[in-house]
């Protein structure tokens, strides 16, 4: 599996739109905008989708939650998933957050 | 399903499938049916709150806006109201807006018989607002026979008045029974000629349901139909997941489960809080035994879901009796628990609807007592809108009409 290493290297944050809920389990993330639902079934990926803003990209946000690299593709891919709902948005660095990654 | 006498507490797996954790429950409801009042201008015969009259206990404005910064608060975010009739609240406006700014979406239930022109205007101009018309029957012949007398028109022009005043994707919803399985791509007709999305649901034995669903209820070969209708046009309609008995079908022949959880979500991912506070299971079992608290006795939404014994027990391991064994229990989990309820069938037995027709046989074996429904709010005495379910036919075996035994006529009781 080729992992998007370009990912790794972006800056991106929780969707403007999207509320997560903690559930025992993981999160509940909903998107006020397109009313999507989905459910982020682990602890370690809130963790990671929580630390996104605070982080200059997705590698830092994992190195600083502590994901081992070897589960990097794993978690990428979850990342992808939440982008093409629009769960999460690439961050325009020191613009306003209104380009959204065109994710097919 | 049974309820355990004692419960194994069970660890909540990390990972793993969605349906497990959801078994388990979760912290707050996804989303919840809110019935805002028992009145009702309809009395539709299959009535799964057997609406009517207001409750004189119903909640006061004040205390449906506690009630929506709590859901605010748990992080709900949104409720499909209905009722009875929820519009006819003379407060219903004013809640909408409320939810809606207090990040609480609505989608509500509606006959039509307050969506004027401008009420239509004013809804089109939300953007937080689902608007779902009842409609079951295609055509006045078929949908008033339940409904009552001018409903399907009454629907029909709320419809056309969102359409005006450009309101995008309302939901027609349709309740299938055998008088309107037929009617499914005409049903989708009037979806797509108003701009609506059709939504099917599952007809329950709840509430005046009971009264009406041996003779309501969709037939074997019907199922069947509308399976295969779901299997083909699935991705545009809308089931609120209530078709899972029928996931069954797909085991056999490869066709797959229809989409959505397939799971029963009675007090582990959904709920109902009635128009007095009383918070069920289910919106179709409302009855003592699937009631977990009221919130205005109990301490609010939160302590009622969270705490509740009821609802504790739904999200501990159920035993499935005779179903365990049988090669489509992972399609569909044993069915519904409230067709069962009310159907006076075991809850560790199939579902009367079983597509095996394990649920025919149950249902034939006699010895079911049918339980009391819960409460009972329809008007003491009938309107001008309570559906006739009557049907004018002739006797097949008369050619003429019959003959007085009077009748000096000699060529009287000849037919030519």
């Amino acid at each position: 599996m080729m992992m998007s290493t370009d990912m790794l290297n972006e800056p991106w944050d929780l969707s403007p739109a999207v509320a997560l809920r903690p559930e025992p389990f993981g999160a509940m993330a909903y998107h006020f905008g397109n009313r999507k639902l989905t459910f982020l079934k682990r602890m370690k990926l809130v963790e990671v989708v929580r630390a996104l803003a605070g982080q200059p990209d997705i590698r830092s946000a994992l190195e600083a939650t502590g994901v081992p690299e070897a589960q990097w593709p794993g978690y990428v891919a979850a990342l992808q998933g939440l982008a093409a709902t629009d769960m999460i948005r690439q961050r325009v660095t020191g613009q306003a957050r209104t380009v959204q990654k065109g994710v097919a | 399903m049974t309820i355990l006498q004692t419960r194994p507490v069970v660890a909540r797996p990390e990972g793993g499938s969605l349906i497990e954790q959801f078994e388990l429950g979760l912290d707050a409801p996804i989303c919840l049916t809110w019935e805002l009042t028992y009145a009702c201008n309809l009395e539709c015969a299959h009535c799964l709150s057997s609406s009517g009259k207001r409750d004189p206990r119903e909640l006061d404005t004040d205390q449906c806006k506690a009630v929506i910064d709590e859901l605010q608060r748990m992080q709900v975010f949104y409720v499909n109201i209905g009722g009875g009739e929820p519009t006819i609240r003379p407060d219903f406006w004013e809640l909408l807006d409320y939810a809606v700014s207090h990040d609480v979406g609505v989608k509500f239930s509606t006959n039509g018989v307050r969506l004027d022109p401008e009420r239509a205007r004013f809804l089109a101009s939300t953007d937080y607002v689902d608007v779902q018309i009842s409609l079951d029957g295609a055509t006045p012949e078929v949908n008033d026979y339940v409904r009552g007398p001018g409903s399907y028109d009454t629907a029909i022009t709320a419809l056309k008045n969102l359409q005006d005043a450009g309101f995008k994707d309302a939901k027609i919803s349709v309740v299938c029974t055998r008088q309107n399985i037929g009617q499914l791509d005409e049903f989708k007709a009037i979806a797509d000629q108003y701009g609506a999305t059709l939504r099917l649901t599952r007809l329950r034995p709840s509430g005046r349901g009971a009264d009406v669903w041996d003779e309501l209820h969709p037939l074997p070969e019907q199922q069947r139909e509308l399976y295969d209708w779901l299997v083909a046009n699935g991705e545009d309609v809308l089931t609120g997941d209530s078709f899972f008995h029928l996931s069954a079908f797909g085991v056999a022949d490869g066709g797959g489960a229809l989409p959505g959880l397939n799971l029963c979500g009675a007090g582990r991912v959904v709920c109902l809080i009635d128009p007095i506070g009383d918070v069920y299971a289910c919106p179709f079992a409302i009855h003592d035994n699937f009631l977990a608290g009221n919130l205005l006795a109990d301490g609010g939404f939160e302590n009622v879901w969270q705490k509740s014994e009821l609802f504790n027990d739904l999200r501990s391991p159920q035993t499935s009796g005779a179903c365990t064994t049988c090669a489509f229990f992972d399609a569909c989990r044993g069915g519904c628990m409230a067709a069962k309820f009310f159907t006076g069938l075991p809850l560790d037995g199939p579902d009367p609807e079983c597509v095996q027709g394990y649920g025919e046989t149950a249902l034939a074996s006699g010895g079911r007592v049918l339980p009391q429904q819960g409460k009972d709010h329809s008007k003491a005495n009938p309107t001008r809108n309570q559906p006739i379910m009557l049907t004018l036919t002739r006797r097949d075996d008369l050619q003429a009409p019959p003959v007085s035994a009077c009748a000096e006529d000699p060529l009287a009781g000849l037919t030519f």
